[in-house]
């Protein structure tokens, strides 16, 4: 079951992990991108603070951790194809997981019902 | 926002269309269809792509003694290029300049005859009509056109168009023909703003639709929005008045001194006698100290307009990008700027500061892409 923030990002536990991408509504708004630049893996991050950049043709935009954390994984072929985000953000196109430091806080998010209510 | 934004003949059809609508110079235009930035813009470059660009401003010179050379000769006060020598049914780029060499904005003007027309920059229409009536108002008549105003641009213009009237392929770039298509009075020119063949067609409001429908039945030809006309334009080259250039850069720091005829410089026929000759003129011989140059961000990321640019990793700021983003036909990031001239030789490295980090920069030629013009 996916989780998203007000952010437009989406969320998915994975064992001990959380997969972390950005909505069909996120990317559609974007419009096409063509460069992503990911954080490094190992790295802490807080709530708020931009550790993606992305740029569409038309713009540049921050993308920014969802929860406390640790950064595990992030996807390469993002970095190498940034048209996966457009093609696929809900599977192919994901950016990078982590663990959460208070896995309990994914239940604060906005789950699919309460998100498609947020975009409306 | 409270203002309302005007709309072009095409307006309804845009938003069927699907396209996403943003404020532009006061219209509400469309920024994208659903094909999207990158798919357009390589349309485009592929075969080929229809603009509304009803939003610039379509104006009329009639000289009032009858005589075109009259009229020529009052808009080379206010234009440093040869309208005199333009000859019927041929156009040329100029620029409107300011008393201190500054560029209040670009056009074009096209010999139709008995009268001179000028497309010129919507954001710009009102200066421009107000500064004609004031500096050319005693020989001309001006007259504000309410047309539409369609661009088909790409290697397949000339067969979509041709469907209309076969004569379009008898033009070569920068010729202007009245035209009857199937019945629509129109004005087309063979020019465009992609770096791409092509034609700009002024057409009466209330026929805009229609002829964009026959257009488009062309399966060969989608509709572009702005933001692929932005790409497309900055692959070739060519300014966006407001961004690249302004009154407060010079032709000749703009790398626009090509648009100043022999005529016009020092030593000319008609030298100078428009705003800011002595500074342009200048210029011309001594050379300027900056200029516009194109430039090749060699990591990936695009560099947008406002980034500074470097002559080393921590020096100060010499100069900036004015337009930049991703060319789709390039396959990267590409953008234009202006440097100090002795910065300014293509292959020159420099650095932009980009959320705050130096990255290299290349200084390249312009265009970044080969134009598709047809000159024979």
């Amino acid at each position: 079951m996916l989780k998203y923030t007000e952010e437009h990002e989406w969320l998915k536990l994975d064992g001990d992990e959380v997969i972390v991408g950005i909505t069909e509504h996120a990317a559609e708004q974007l419009g096409d991108l063509v460069f992503v630049e990911l954080p490094e893996e190992g790295k802490t991050v807080v709530k708020g603070e931009e550790i993606v950049t992305i740029e569409s043709v038309k713009a540049a935009s921050d993308i920014v951790a969802p929860l406390d954390g640790q950064i595990t994984e992030i996807n390469p072929a993002i970095v190498e194809t940034p048209a996966l985000v457009n093609e696929d953000p809900l599977e192919n196109g994901w950016f990078f997981k982590m663990t959460l430091a208070d896995p309990s806080e994914l239940d604060g998010l906005m789950d699919e019902d309460e998100y498609r209510e947020y975009i409306a | 926002m409270t203002e309302q934004l005007h709309r072009t003949p095409l307006h309804g059809m845009h938003v069927s269309l699907g396209a996403k609508m943003t404020g532009f110079a006061g219209f509400d235009m469309p920024i994208q269809y659903p094909a999207g930035v990158l798919a357009e813009h390589l349309h485009v470059r592929g075969q080929a792509g229809l603009f509304d660009v009803s939003h610039m401003g379509q104006v009329i010179l009639r000289p009032k003694s009858g005589s075109l050379r009259d009229a020529a000769l009052a808009l080379e006060r206010l234009i440093p290029m040869d309208v005199v020598g333009l000859a019927e049914g041929r156009q040329r780029y100029g620029l409107f300049t300011n008393a201190v060499g500054g560029i209040l904005d670009d056009l074009m003007v096209a010999n139709r005859g008995d009268h001179l027309f000028l497309v010129v920059n919507a954001a710009c229409k009102a200066q421009d009509v107000a500064l004609l009536r004031t500096g050319l108002g005693d020989v001309c008549e001006v007259e504000v056109l309410e047309r539409g105003l369609l661009a088909v641009q790409g290697p397949g213009a000339e067969a979509a168009l041709a469907r209309l009237h076969a004569d379009v392929a008898l033009m070569r770039f920068m010729d202007v023909r009245a035209l009857n298509l199937r019945g629509i009075p129109v004005v087309v020119s063979r020019s465009g703003y992609t770096g791409e063949d092509g034609f700009e067609i002024s057409v009466p409001a209330e026929m805009t639709v229609d002829l964009t429908r026959w257009l488009l039945e062309d399966p060969s030809v989608l509709p572009i929005g702005l933001g692929a006309r932005d790409s497309l334009r900055l692959e070739a080259g060519l300014c966006l008045y407001g961004q690249d250039i302004d009154a407060n850069t010079t032709p000749v720091e703009a790398a626009l001194k090509w648009a100043i005829p022999a005529v016009r410089r020092t030593g000319g026929a008609r030298a100078g006698g428009f705003p800011g000759a002595d500074v342009i003129l200048g210029q011309i011989e001594a050379g300027a100290a900056r200029l516009r140059v194109g430039l090749v961000p060699e990591g990936r990321a695009p560099m947008r307009p406002g980034v500074s640019l470097h002559q080393t990793a921590d020096g100060p700021a010499l100069g900036s990008v004015t337009s930049g983003g991703f060319g789709p036909s390039l396959g990267g990031p590409l953008a234009m700027g202006y440097l100090p001239a002795e910065l300014s030789a293509p292959g020159t490295v420099v650095f932009g500061l980009l959320r705050g980090k130096m990255s290299a920069v290349r200084v390249v030629p312009l265009p970044f892409v080969k134009p598709g013009f047809k000159r024979a």
